[in-house]
C-alpha cells in the first residue's frame, strides 16, 4: 500500500479572498509580520501495491478530477504506508 | 420542444427549470437523472442550479464525471441548445464545456437577491428576445459566482462576443462583472443569475421568460416546416 499525499493551492494569479479574510484576523490579532495568506486542500489517497506508475496514475487523477488546472497548482508525495 | 432537465444528487432548482418551460412556456420536460445514457430524444438540455454532491471537492467538479455529461458533450456536439444556471455554469465550465471557472464571491458571503443584467449579446440563441444593451432583473443566489478566467481567455471571449450577460454592479468580483458566457459555437450558455425565477410577475418579475422563449423560437425556425 501507497500513501499519497497531494497538496492544492491556488495559483498565484488568482485572488484567495478566504486567505485575505484570515490574514485580516491575524492582523487584528497583532500578528503584523504575515505578509500574505493562501488557503489550499490537502488530500491523501491510499493506492493499492498492484498499480504500476502511481506518479502517472496520481497525475492523471489530479487532471481529471481532484485539481481545476485554471486556478490551481498541485504538488504530492508518495509514501510507503506502514501497515496496522 | 422538448427538453430534459438533468437531476443530479443535491440539485434543487429542478423544479423551478421544469416549471418555467411546462408552465410558463407550455413546452414539453422531463426529468433526467444523472446516470442517463441517453438523451438523443431531446432538442434542449437544461443543467439547474443546486449543490450537485454537496459541492465536494469542487462546486460541479463530480457533477462533471456523472454518466449523463458524456451525453451532454454528444448533445453540445450536435449543435443542440444547453443552458446551465449557477451550479449547471460551475458543471459546464469544469466539464470544459466552457472557459474559466467559478471561485467564491469576493466579500465570501453567499448572496441571495435580484440584480440588474445587462443583456451584451442580443445574438444568440439564448438571447434573440431581448435587445441589445437591455437591463433585466433576475435573481442570484451563489456563493461562488466570482466568474474568473486569463487574460488570454478574455480576450477570446470578448473577440468571440461570448460575454452575453454583465452584472450592472460589482458585487462578487467577477471579471469585468461577467454574468453570462457561450461557447464559441453558441449553443452552450453558462450563467449564474437564475431566469428560470423570473417567469412570472407572480413570483415578483417575468424579465427571466424572453430567454426560454428565445430557445424555442429558434428551435422552431430551424425545425419545424411553415406548411
Amino acid at each position: 500500500m501507497k500513501k499519497v499525499k497531494i497538496y492544492v493551492t491556488l495559483r498565484e494569479s488568482v485572488l484567495d479572498p478566504q486567505g485575505s479574510a484570515v490574514m485580516g484576523s491575524l492582523h487584528k490579532m497583532d500578528y503584523a509580520e504575515v505578509e500574505d495568506v493562501r488557503i489550499g486542500k490537502y488530500l491523501e489517497l491510499m493506492i493499492s501495491d498492484d498499480a504500476h506508475d502511481v506518479d502517472a496514475l496520481v497525475n492523471e487523477m489530479c487532471q481529471k478530477l481532484l485539481t481545476n488546472t485554471v486556478i490551481e497548482d498541485y504538488r504530492f508525495e508518495i509514501e510507503e504506508a506502514v501497515s496496522q | 420542444m422538448k427538453f430534459a432537465v438533468i437531476v443530479f444528487p443535491g440539485s434543487n432548482c429542478d423544479l423551478d427549470m421544469y416549471h418555467a418551460v411546462k408552465d410558463e412556456l407550455g413546452e414539453e420536460a422531463e426529468y433526467v437523472w444523472h446516470d442517463s445514457t441517453d438523451l438523443s430524444g431531446y432538442d434542449g438540455i437544461l443543467l439547474p442550479g443546486g449543490f450537485s454532491y454537496g459541492d465536494y471537492l469542487r462546486c460541479g467538479a463530480i457533477a462533471q464525471s456523472s454518466a449523463v455529461m458524456d451525453e451532454v458533450k454528444k448533445a453540445v456536439e450536435a449543435g443542440k441548445p444547453v443552458l446551465g444556471i449557477c451550479n449547471g455554469f460551475q458543471i459546464l465550465t469544469e466539464a470544459g464545456l466552457l472557459p474559466g471557472v467559478l471561485l467564491r464571491n469576493k466579500n465570501l458571503k453567499f448572496m441571495c437577491k435580484t440584480v440588474g443584467l445587462k443583456v451584451e449579446n442580443a445574438n444568440t440563441l439564448f438571447t434573440n428576445e431581448y435587445s441589445e444593451g437591455q437591463e433585466i432583473q433576475i435573481p442570484i443566489a451563489h456563493g461562488e459566482g466570482n466568474y474568473y478566467c486569463d487574460d488570454e481567455t478574455y480576450e477570446q471571449l470578448k473577440q468571440n462576443n461570448q460575454i452575453v450577460f454583465s452584472y450592472a454592479d460589482d458585487f462578487n468580483g467577477s471579471r469585468n462583472n461577467i454574468a453570462g458566457i457561450v461557447n464559441e459555437r453558441g449553443n452552450v450558455l453558462g450563467m449564474m443569475p437564475h431566469p428560470e425565477r423570473a417567469v412570472s410577475e407572480l413570483i415578483g418579475g417575468s424579465d427571466g421568460l424572453a430567454l426560454f422563449k428565445s430557445i424555442v423560437k429558434q428551435w422552431r425556425e430551424a425545425n419545424v416546416s411553415h406548411a
